[in-house]
């Protein structure tokens, strides 16, 4: 498209010289193959990592592979599929990961989006905050799961903590061992968790709005809300999308969080489609009924992303 | 052959995926150097000690001995971090890479003999005197042995027993299932402790089989049936099963054990957090520097079949591609002198796969007398092998799954009913694992 874009504008007026459009082709050419060169190194690594192994589960998926075996490996068809739509383990673990997505990613964006809004002001001390929201991000979430793992335990602080300021009237949960606490406990520290990460994106995103719109509309005499409302909101349209996205697609993939405090249970109360996965895949051997679940968790995401993409598009 | 070869690549890369996904981030230790476990006269050793410094340097001192014992071989050692040690093989062996010699868990021999990823030993009479759980065997061969063996036992305060009123048991008339009952009911009733029996339920990965299947099986059920390896049925949801299971959340109902227990289960025990610890044999001396001589080793519950323990830690094998598996069973054999053994044991702090004189004179506290003497016991008496079939890495997770489901307030028959599906599922994908 680039290519022929240009070409065209100048062939218009000077039907007589063919020679500059050709020294443009060439030094484009040039340019593309640069370019191209360029790309290389990610495409490379995106595809061996990325799309060979997405190609690998989906042939996988229709085998009877092993991990570790002696046996030649052969095709079964949908066998894998058909043990999978019964297996009650793999409904529950679906269904865990709708739950924790569907309450995280308006949580955790909503928290970000109020976090940016106040980190966004003017005053001394911001970049602080900033820096203080943004700390869990960087640190490692097998760390910041072992710590809560002490924290949520029994006689941990946060119970200590509910002990306390409800003078002694309420004793906490065992979170992490009750089926039904273990995953709104995973949940809150989760989104603490990422928090910070999406009130950046959100901050960039309040940064571009031009100032200039703000005092137009503070002439106008119209409330916080009414600014928010018709000022901010709508200059957010393109963050929105991609907060939206990014936080679908990372809840979607709960993982680390279950596998460090919980292995899944009480109860299967915690097990998701991923951790599923690698437990069968890894643990169990089974490497081609871990690829039909990671097969049908592919097409949950291509779906859940495309209805998104449907919803956020520009609408001409 | 072709398909061989793609298939030899699928599984390579199926290994590097799996790996890659949950251990990203993870230094790349498994970088293999040279071919199929070095070539000509010299052969390469893999361990999974790196992180344990004074059984690395035992092992490392007996591949120097047997180097300049002769000079036909040469061997040279390979440490990994234990926790990739397994994604290491696994991936070596989808790549053709592994080494000559390598140790491994014993649960693992049969799957690894099955995957033909071992070859069978002949080590002759260097065997002799083995203790016998050191020993793994699948299909009637010899695959790999062990320099050291551990045990699991229960650990707890005299002083603190004693003024319960509890017997305390000796290797010959260990607790029975009553007694065992009596005991805990009478330790929650002195109101000391929340949970007077810590159990190592915050244990994860092999724990869970390797301390609570012991119990099931003494209990009189078991992992699989042992007659063909074919199927759980019966073995694992049976009524014995079940009452095993009714059992074990009945600890959890009635206080006795924690769902999940502490972090450190010896300064637990050592803070008076818990009466009572089940543990193993490595336990022993961290204890007996804290609680000295009111440290009491308490042997295996009898529930109706016999105490019973876990047997077989790391051993011993040489791989199928090895191409000079003469140097390899010299080596063996150089290896399973006892006092090389011995000091493997020593700086392991287990009890020694041989009770010969020499070994004895290493580490005195297991023979006659020593102060650990009785987990040698243990081990001679009650050690059961874990089904070797290579079928057990399922089992094992599935076990797993069941038992943590089951102290969570599942119902116990269709918990197990569950976990005896998924067994024999497997095992008829795998053809029976023939």
């Amino acid at each position: 498209m680039v290519l022929i874009h240009p070409s065209r504008a100048e062939t218009a007026p000077s039907v007589k010289k063919p020679s500059p459009p050709r020294k443009v082709n060439r030094g484009r050419r040039k340019e593309s193959l640069t370019a191209l060169g360029m790309v290389a190194p990610a495409v490379l690594l995106l595809a061996l990592f990325i799309f060979v192994p997405a190609a690998l589960a989906f042939v996988l998926a229709f085998t009877n592979a092993q991990l570790i075996s002696p046996n030649p490996i052969g095709f079964v068809g949908l066998t894998n599929f058909i043990q999978l739509f019964q297996d009650p383990v793999f409904y529950r673990s679906l269904l865990n990961t709708l739950y924790f997505a569907a309450v995280v990613v308006p949580v955790q964006g909503g928290a970000a989006l109020g976090l940016a809004i106040l980190v966004n002001t003017k005053t001394r001390g911001t970049s602080f905050f900033r820096t203080v929201y943004f700390l869990p991000v960087v640190t490692s979430m097998v760390v910041v799961s072992m710590l809560w793992l002490f924290m949520y335990q029994q006689n941990g602080l946060i119970n200590e903590l509910i002990h306390r300021l409800t003078l002694g009237l309420v004793t906490g949960p065992d979170w992490l061992n009750n089926p039904a606490t273990s995953m709104p406990a995973i949940i809150l520290m989760s989104v603490w968790q990422g928090v910070g990460f999406h009130m950046v994106i959100w901050l960039s995103g309040l940064q571009t709005i031009a100032p200039d719109l703000h005092e137009a509309a503070s002439l106008d005499g119209v409330s916080a809300w009414q600014r928010f409302r018709f000022v901010t909101w709508p200059g957010l349209r393109n963050t929105r999308a991609l907060v939206l996205v990014t936080i679908t697609i990372q809840a979607l993939s709960l993982f680390t969080q279950v596998s460090v405090m919980t292995q899944g249970g009480p109860l299967y109360s915690t097990s998701t489609v991923v951790y599923d996965a690698v437990q069968t895949g890894y643990q169990q051997q089974q490497t081609s009924y871990a690829s039909a679940i990671s097969l049908v968790f592919f097409a949950l995401v291509l779906i859940v992303a495309a209805i998104q993409r449907f919803l956020t598009r520009e609408k001409a | 052959m072709k398909f061989h070869k793609s298939r030899r690549l699928l599984t390579a890369s199926i290994a590097a995926m799996v790996i890659a996904a949950p251990l990203a981030g993870c230094s790349g230790t498994a970088s293999a150097s040279g071919g199929s476990g070095g070539s000509g006269n010299s052969i390469t050793l893999w361990t999974h000690n790196a992180g344990n410094p004074a059984e690395l340097a035992a092992d490392q001192k007996i591949v120097s001995a047997f180097n300049s014992s002769q000079s036909k071989y040469k061997v040279t050692v390979q440490a990994f971090p234990q926790a990739s040690y397994n994604q290491s093989v696994v991936a070596a062996a989808a790549s053709g890479k592994l080494p000559c010699v390598l140790d491994m868990d014993a649960p693992n021999v049969p799957n690894w003999a099955w995957a033909k990823y071992l070859a069978p030993l002949d080590l002759g009479t260097s065997l002799k005197g083995q203790l016998p759980s050191t020993i793994g065997k699948w299909n009637g061969k010899v695959y790999a042995v062990g320099y050291y063996d551990v045990a699991l036992a229960m650990f707890a305060r005299k002083s603190v027993l004693t003024a319960a009123g509890i017997r305390i048991p000796t290797i010959d008339t260990p607790w029975t299932q009553d007694e065992f009952n009596q005991s805990l009911a009478a330790l929650k009733k002195t109101g000391k402790w929340a949970a007077p029996l810590d159990l190592g339920t915050s244990g994860t990965g092999e724990w869970w089989t390797y301390a609570y299947s012991p119990l099931l099986q003494s209990f009189g059920g078991d992992l699989i049936n042992r007659t063909d390896y074919q199927s759980a049925d019966g073995a694992l949801n049976g009524a014995n099963a079940v009452n095993w299971a009714t059992w074990m959340r009945g600890l959890v109902t009635q206080g006795l054990i924690a769902q999940k227990s502490g972090a450190d289960a010896n300064a637990d025990l050592t803070n008076n957090k818990t009466a009572i610890e089940y543990s193993g044999s490595w336990a022993a001396a961290p204890l007996s520097k804290t609680l000295g001589k009111d440290l009491a080793v308490i042997p295996p519950v009898n529930f109706g079949s016999g105490p019973k323990i876990g047997g077989g830690s790391w051993e011993w094998g040489m791989t199928n591609t090895c191409e000079n598996k003469a140097a390899a069973t010299a080596y063996l054999k150089f290896s399973l002198q006892p006092q090389y053994q011995a000091s493997v044991a020593v700086a392991a702090g287990t009890i020694p796969a041989t009770s010969s004189p020499a070994a004895l004179k290493l580490d005195p506290s297991y023979g006659p007398g020593g102060s650990n003497e009785i987990f040698a016991q243990i081990s001679r008496k009650y050690a059961e092998l874990r089904p070797p079939t290579p079928a057990y890495p399922f089992i094992s997770t599935t076990f797993t799954t069941a038992a943590q489901n089951i102290l969570a307030g599942a119902d116990p028959k269709s918990t197990l009913d569950q976990a005896v599906r998924g067994i024999d599922a497997n095992i008829k994908t795998n053809n029976g694992y023939k």
